[in-house]
């Protein structure tokens, strides 16, 4: 196999990992919502991103060859090969920390889904071109979402500063990418999302603005969901997600 | 008027009512109808609406823990179902005048019911498989027999719902087909989620029709279509050959063809256990309605956001075009 294919499983996979581990705990609000209503809007967020994930899985076991499928990559790896984006993998919270995430999650990957549609990788591009439509829905619901807590009553404008205030950190490992990725990305397969990190800030700064919030304190940043070290979240989601598919080997369900 | 005018002026429109129902004519929410026709329905959708809703929880229980991906998706995709029926069945009750927060408070303090095989709970995997087939199956029955209901709004929901249900039902019966033709480990699962939901699911069409409290009246007016015992026949004679498909053992030692009949002949149900289920010992009646106070009042500060909100939009889009 040559590097850059290998390279392209690996990134491939990161994607479906991010998507697969967010769609976990977006998934967690189903019956938990604050309204019926929210339940199913949640219910609809968490299958896009699963849905995404079974993409981009499909995609990886493509290219391994080797009788792989998605389902290897979502139940079959541990903690350690795991390499979401740790923002993704963190509590669900209440719902003001849940939209802080998908606020800042969505806007991001209004960028980078839309750049990802011009990768010379056909497929990523299209995978990244339905994708990037559903993006769409999601980003006006954080949004709003933003405005009606920041704007709302005293509570959930405190609430939604603290979503804003206790994820920020994570933000800042999105804008980071390493040699493989860099190899990727001079290959003009994965996006260079440091291209639109000033975008990104000037979008959150306006919401944050128009909700009546304070922007974060920008000094503190948490690393390392690319290199597989995560959170303690991590075990715990894959604990949950993994064990029927582990105890029954090679079953078809 | 006098008071003898308007008894008669009671019993013309009761009797002009049910000359309507008797030509198959469906009662819309503006028309005139009896009181008690009102809260039977209004009894009979909540209750229906209720059921959805809480029976998100024990699916919802297997979500995180799905064993592929696909059947992940399709089991997030039937709660949210489940929750637009609730949706749509809440919507059908609020035409009778009666509001959704009155709704939800009747079933957080128990004056209304929801149906009782949520009580059960889901342990296993096989359990997804079994309620998909037997219980969303059950509900299909006594639903399709809804879509004649007399009341409109009711009548309408019943026929868009059954449509996702029979797609619920199919999709459980293929978890079960993974599960019996799996391995032996598997099959014993499919085997005792089949043993452990039959019987609760036969319950779900409620008491025998000699025992059944409103049966005559809500079948004069059309609320009800089919009695239970008719139903609940109808759903034993399907379910015998989907059982023998999956070459599982039939939970009923007492069912027997009745060549007279055209019917299985049947076992009794345990309706002792039944209704100690639904007098608070099943192993999950607490914890569903505090499951549900629980996320509700967790939401309290959401939706007093969304209001507060609201009304300041409200206010600056007065004070704009003053
Ligand atoms: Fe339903
Ligand atoms: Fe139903
Ligand atoms: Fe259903």
């Amino acid at each position: 196999m040559s590097d850059l294919k290998q390279d392209t499983i690996n990134y491939t996979v990161r994607l479906g990992d991010d998507a697969l581990i967010l769609g976990h705990r977006i998934s967690e609000w189903v019956s938990n919502g604050p309204f019926l209503e929210e339940d199913i809007a949640l219910g609809n967020v968490s299958l896009d991103f699963i849905g995404r994930a079974r993409m981009f899985y499909t995609y990886a076991a493509d290219l391994s060859g080797e009788g792989k499928t998605e389902d290897h990559f979502a139940y079959m790896r541990n903690e350690r090969e795991f390499q979401n984006y740790l923002i993704n993998e963190l509590p669900r919270g209440d719902f003001a920390y849940t939209i802080a995430r998908q606020l800042f999650v969505d806007t991001y990957n209004h960028y980078f889904l839309t750049a990802l549609t011009k990768s010379s990788d056909e497929n990523l591009a299209a995978i990244a071109a339905k994708a990037v439509k559903e993006t769409k829905y999601h980003l006006r619901r954080s949004t709003d979402w933003t405005l009606r807590l920041g704007d709302g009553t005293e509570e959930s404008h405190k609430r939604m500063q603290a979503g804003i205030d206790d994820v920020w950190g994570y933000t800042k490992e999105l804008f980071e990418h390493d040699e493989l990725e860099q190899r990727l990305i001079d290959a003009g397969i994965a996006v260079d999302a440091t291209r639109f990190k000033d975008q990104w800030l000037a979008d959150i700064a306006a919401v944050i603005k128009e909700a009546t919030l304070e922007m974060p304190d920008g000094e503190w940043a948490v690393r390392g969901g690319r290199e597989g070290y995560h959170t303690e979240n991590l075990g715990h989601i894959l604990t949950e997600l993994q064990y029927l598919h582990r105890c029954y080997p090679n079953s078809e369900w | 008027m006098t008071a003898k005018d308007q008894t008669t002026d009671i019993s013309a429109l009761e009797g002009k009512f049910q000359q309507r129902i008797d030509a198959e004519q469906k009662i819309e929410p503006k028309d005139w109808m009896p009181e008690k026709y009102r809260k039977t329905l209004i009894r009979q959708i909540s209750q229906h609406a209720h059921s959805e809703v809480i029976g998100m929880q024990p699916e919802g229980n297997w979500i995180t823990r799905a064993p592929s991906l696909r059947r992940k998706a399709v089991l997030l995709a039937k709660v949210q179902d489940e929750a637009g029926h609730g949706l749509y069945l809440y919507s059908a009750a609020e035409t009778l005048g009666v509001s959704r927060a009155e709704l939800i408070e009747a079933l957080q303090n128990g004056t209304a019911k929801y149906s009782s095989i949520f009580n059960y709970p889901t342990q296993t995997w096989g359990d997804i498989g079994a309620i998909g087939w037997l219980v969303d199956g059950a509900a299909i029955c006594n639903q399709v027999s809804l879509q004649r209901t007399s009341y409109g709004p009711y009548s309408r929901g019943m026929i868009r719902i059954c449509k996702e249900e029979s797609f619920h039902q199919r999709q459980g019966y293929q978890i079960m087909m993974e599960l019996a033709k799996g391995s032996p480990e598997q099959k014993a699962m499919a085997q005792d989620s089949l043993n452990r939901f039959y019987w609760p699911a036969l319950m779900m069409f409620g008491p025998h029709d000699a025992e059944s409290a409103h049966s005559s009246q809500n079948m004069e007016w059309k609320i009800k279509r089919e009695t239970n015992d008719d139903l609940r026949q109808k759903f034993v004679d399907q379910t015998v050959p989907q059982i023998e498909y999956l070459g599982l053992e039939h939970p009923d030692k007492d069912l027997k063809w009745n060549e007279e009949r055209g019917h299985y002949d049947f076992g009794e149900l345990n309706w002792e256990e039944f209704i100690a289920v639904i007098n608070g010992n099943g192993h999950c009646n607490r914890q569903r309605i505090q499951h549900h106070i629980r996320a509700h009042e967790e939401g309290a500060w959401v939706r007093d956001a969304q209001n507060a909100f609201e009304q300041k939009r409200k206010a600056r889009k007065a004070q704009s075009a003053a």
